[in-house]
């Protein structure tokens, strides 16, 4: 009914690839972005700024740097969390080494390291495969957050151990530290996701993204008609840890405000994981579409409770959560295991031939 | 700096031979555990192509469930019944809920849903049990604590009872379980299906009978390895790091080898103590341990991708 798409012809094979061939999916797109842009900035509280809005758009960057690794090029990595990390620790060398550069820059810089990082411990993939695969970029994660605990000089020498999030100005506004405003982060946050997200959905469309999905669906087959694996592969690694780095530095610099190297630990991989396997495998939108169930749910049921009226402590309801996400992530799998990306595709494909079954 | 790599420790290694065995020792017996914990692994893995994350927490969990059952008062030999009564219960409540609506469904959704099972049992234990660290009940159980002091080339060797008692026992549950699965007909059902999952069917063995199994003889080997572990650090969820150690092990025996878990785990547990002392400590700032492993089973993986014992991969198009 509202996804009528009687009369909307195509006449050219442009027409037919357009990003947008229904043209209510635009309009969509359209809305949300206004309620991105205009709406939530205007009526979010502070709280709503902190717990939902800005984290849910730092992760599903993340899964969405996940995403192009595993769900696009099919290389299960479990070392996430770490790259995140490079992308933290980079941004703030970069930052405290040279203060008179634009935090923006700086933060999109980052992802330059942590890109590189990921093609070196991404040349195993060319030899090693599936789970094998898996628990070698586990070397990754465990090497690096040590790395990050011993190598002094990445924290510039502080006793604590930890990375503090200084005062940064971009025209005349804090952007970032301590005296930043939470809409002028948002701002800065939602900017940087668009971009990339922009920039993912035309690669995965392209040459590039086709690779990436052969590559992913059977690698041999892939490499006889003339893929190189290599290359494929490690632009894969590539900017997946590009993305993924620059969320890492957008979560310690606009989002967390410091950072303890334990804080980019295993856990955290995980979390993103199952963003981008709750959202869909290969699909961009589950990303955004599993952030927000997976960082909502946590503060829908941290409030419940006292809505309620129910007295439970906080460490109970601490634990409650653990168990409830894990046993909404095994429901998930198992009533949709293609995400909730496949879900709002059924849901779309029924709009649309509404009233008729078929 | 080269002299510090290549020749110091060996010479540190000569001149201290008592100091080394101790080293050898020590390692040998994380070695025995890892080797355990991988075993729980390979034979998940064998019989359904799960890769089961939740092992580590497995071995919180049931670790948790004996000293929980004894701060109530239950006598510590029946604890330890209660408690594999209830890894059975673990056993077929993941069959029935988790595994069976998710046959056939590809590789990383299963290993997916084991995370789900961890972060299950991670609330539930802390709702029930409690987080902070509890002291396993190491005298109840009969468990020996003391010590053995030998001086070989007049140095000094400390052997504890407990680590004697732990590679004892894993020894021997090892061997009973190789004999499980060499010479009863349960063993080879579960062998069997290992081999070829649609033959084993087709001659009427049980996925389901099977899956519970494997997965009750993982909660068995999570128990031993909960309590030999928490006999030495503690009962807490900080246990569910060794898990992680049993992944490299994996990686270099490979997937689908029992004796690769074995072999893996002791030249594992070995290795990492070698280099933590000798390298880690004096020219990296020590706590190598948590991802030298990894690092060695990766640059092995590089020369054979299928680990030490793995099955050949053969691809086809």
């Amino acid at each position: 009914m509202l996804y009528r798409t009687a009369g909307q012809f195509k006449t050219s094979y442009r027409a037919d690839q357009a990003l947008f061939p229904v043209r209510q999916d635009a309009f969509l797109l359209g809305v949300i972005l206004v309620l991105a842009w205009v709406v939530f900035p205007l009526v979010a509280t502070e709280f709503a700024f902190q717990t939902l809005l800005i984290p849910v758009l730092i992760y599903s960057l993340a899964a969405l740097g996940l995403n192009i690794l595993t769900g696009y090029a099919g290389q299960l990595s479990l070392g996430t969390a770490a790259f995140m990390g490079v992308g933290a620790y980079a941004c703030y060398k970069l930052i405290t080494l040279m203060p008179w550069m634009n935090p923006i820059i700086a933060i999109l810089l980052s992802g330059v390291f942590s890109a590189g990082v990921g093609v070196a411990f991404g040349i195993p993939s060319l030899r090693i495969k599936g789970f094998y695969l898996a628990i070698a970029t586990l070397a990754a994660q465990f090497f690096l957050v040590w790395l990050f605990e011993k190598w002094s000089w990445l924290y510039n020498d502080n006793a604590s151990g930890a990375i503090q999030v200084p005062n940064l100005e971009m025209f005349g506004v804090y952007i970032a530290g301590p005296q930043a405003s939470s809409t002028i982060q948002y701002y800065v946050v939602l900017f940087i996701v668009c971009l990339l997200t922009w920039m993912c959905i035309n690669l995965t469309r392209g040459t590039l993204g086709r690779t990436w999905k052969a590559t992913r669906d059977m690698d041999i087959a892939a490499e006889l008609i003339g893929i190189n694996l290599m290359k494929s592969k490690l632009t894969a690694f590539a900017i997946s840890s590009y993305i993924v780095g620059v969320s890492g530095a957008l979560f310690v610099f606009m989002w967390r405000g410091a950072a303890e190297p334990n804080l980019f630990d295993i856990p955290l991989s995980f979390r993103i994981l199952f963003i981008a396997i709750i959202g869909g495998l290969g699909s961009i939108m589950g990303n955004y579409l599993g952030a927000i169930l997976i960082v909502g749910l946590p503060v829908v049921l941290n409030l419940l409770p006292n809505a309620l009226g129910i007295p439970i402590d906080s460490a109970t309801v601490e634990h409650l959560n653990i168990m409830i996400v894990g046993s909404l992530i095994i429901f998930f799998l198992i009533v949709e295991p293609h995400g909730l990306a496949q879900l709002w595709r059924l849901i779309r494909e029924k709009l649309i031939l509404w009233p008729f079954p078929h | 700096m080269l002299k510090d790599i290549f020749i110091n420790p060996f010479v540190d290694m000569v001149e201290a031979p008592d100091f080394l065995l101790q080293v050898l020792w020590e390692g040998l017996v994380s070695g025995v555990l890892y080797a355990l914990i991988a075993l729980g692994f390979v034979l998940i893995f064998r019989s359904s192509r799960i890769f089961n994350f939740a092992q580590g927490i497995m071995v919180v969990f049931a670790a948790l469930t004996l000293v929980g059952l004894h701060s109530f008062g239950v006598p510590a030999w029946i604890s330890v019944l209660l408690t594999l009564g209830v890894m059975f219960v673990l056993a077929v409540g993941i069959e029935r809920v988790v595994l069976r609506p998710l046959v056939g469904q590809p590789d990383i959704i299963l290993f997916m849903a084991t995370i789900g099972i961890t972060l299950f049992l991670i609330g539930g234990g802390e709702i029930i049990f409690g987080g902070e660290n509890k002291q396993m009940i190491t005298e109840e159980l009969g468990i020996p604590t003391g010590d053995t002091v030998l001086e070989p080339w007049g140095g000094l060797l400390i052997l504890q009872h407990l680590d004697i008692t732990v590679v004892v026992v894993a020894c021997a549950l090892v061997a009973a379980l190789l004999a499980f699965l060499n010479y009863t007909q349960m063993g080879r059902a579960i062998r069997a299906l290992g081999d070829d999952h649609q033959a084993a069917l087709s001659v009427g063995i049980s996925l389901q009978t099977v899956w519970v199994l494997v997965w009750f003889i993982a909660g068995i080997i999570a128990l031993v390895t909960g309590i030999a572990w928490g006999a030495r650090a503690g009962v807490s969820f900080a246990l569910e790091v060794i898990a992680y150690k049993a992944l490299p092990v994996l990686m270099l025996g490979g997937l689908e080898s029992i004796a690769g878990a074995i072999i893996g785990g002791l030249m594992i547990g070995l290795m990492e103590k070698l280099f933590e002392i000798y390298w880690g400590q004096p020219l990296l700032g020590g706590n190598t341990e948590t991802w030298f492993a990894f690092v060695l089973a990766l640059i092995v993986l590089l020369f054979r991708p299928q680990g030490l014992f793995g099955e050949r991969i053969i691809e086809r198009v």
